[in-house]
């Protein structure tokens, strides 16, 4: 499962975090997740829950999430898109040229905490 | 409760742990490619062949990752190489962690060349560094050649892309020139061979490819 994987590697990025700013409890954890970044945040919930519990640092924290909106670019005629609803193919002139702008991010955005 | 800024991504762990692993094994001097596709696109036929072409020329080792079975390690050391197999316990990819761990069991001692045979998944293999001196993909002819739209970023993070079984080519509906036409849009840089491991078409190619990339890693 991606999202409970994802899940270990911000608390491992967390754990680095608390030992250089010798942080003693973490009241909330703000990511920002890309629409098409592929993580789906119903499970991604779930499996922070069944993980912050085992893990003292975390154990109050509150998880917020913020999503970016996808949007993507054509090279071709220049135009930006909604990605979600276009897909890959251009709507304005059918290319196949286009890039993602934003979407795709899982980013640790800011936390809350207490230190010593 | 104070607010600290971030804006740290979460592969970013991640990727540091990738890098030292990548330095140690330049020190060593094993060369370590982290193969990866879809499922059933033929990753053991391949290593197959190629560790029978190649085992009398370099040490190998194989890493198989797996959510669960023994099947291909079983395979891989028939041929000669040595093996482990890493269950995954359901996760979808091989991290940085996981790599050395596997790694670390088989042991590295007189070995030049490794594989790391990832979990058969064109998603998110992509997204997590493992530590490998070079990325190599592939895609075979059943799959379509509409692949590089759907799964961008697996092309665009990988060295090479092997386009396998091409003895059926004849088969399918794959449009070679479009699918290449496609990879190169996403990765300018990407290396590009056609091979069938079963006819051998086009596998001297990509032999010649390790050796060379071989011989780079451990000047």
């Amino acid at each position: 499962m991606h999202e409970l994987s994802i899940v270990t590697h911000v608390a491992k990025t967390l754990d680095e975090i608390a030992e250089e700013n010798k942080l003693t409890k973490i009241g909330s954890v703000t990511l920002e997740i890309g629409e098409v970044s592929g993580i789906i945040t119903d499970y991604f919930v779930d499996c922070w829950n069944y993980f912050k519990v085992k893990h003292p640092l975390l154990k109050e924290a509150e998880l917020k999430l913020e999503t970016i909106d996808a949007i993507t670019f054509c090279e071709d005629c220049k135009q930006e898109y909604k990605t979600i609803e276009y897909g890959r193919i251009c709507p304005y002139c059918h290319s196949e040229h286009t890039y993602l702008l934003q979407g795709n991010e899982c980013n640790i955005k800011e936390i809350e905490a207490e230190n010593e | 409760m104070k607010v600290i800024e971030l804006h740290r991504t979460v592969t970013e762990s991640n990727d540091r742990d990738a890098a030292v692993l990548r330095n140690e094994l330049k020190e060593k001097g094993v060369f370590f490619v982290n193969l990866m596709s879809a499922a059933g696109s033929g990753k053991t036929t391949l290593l197959s062949r190629t560790i029978a072409d190649l085992k009398d020329e370099f040490r190998i080792a194989v890493l198989e990752a797996d959510i669960e079975a023994e099947v291909d390690a079983r395979k891989i050391e028939e041929l000669g190489a040595r093996s482990i197999q890493v269950h995954t316990d359901g996760m979808c990819h091989m991290d940085a962690g996981m790599t050395r761990q596997g790694l670390e069991e088989m042991g590295l001692e007189e070995i030049d060349l490794a594989f790391l045979e990832n979990i058969g998944n064109l998603i998110c293999p992509a997204e997590f560094a493992t530590g490998a001196s070079k990325n190599v993909m592939i895609l075979s002819v059943p799959e379509g050649d509409d692949k590089p739209l759907k799964y961008p970023l697996m092309f665009q993070t990988s060295d090479v892309l092997l386009i396998t079984k091409m003895d059926t080519i004849g088969y399918f509906n794959f449009d070679i020139d479009r699918c290449i036409e496609r990879v190169r849009y996403l990765n300018p840089k990407i290396e590009i061979f056609p091979v069938s491991a079963k006819t051998g078409e086009g596998m001297e190619k990509w032999e010649d490819w390790l050796r060379k990339e071989i011989k780079a890693w451990k000047e």
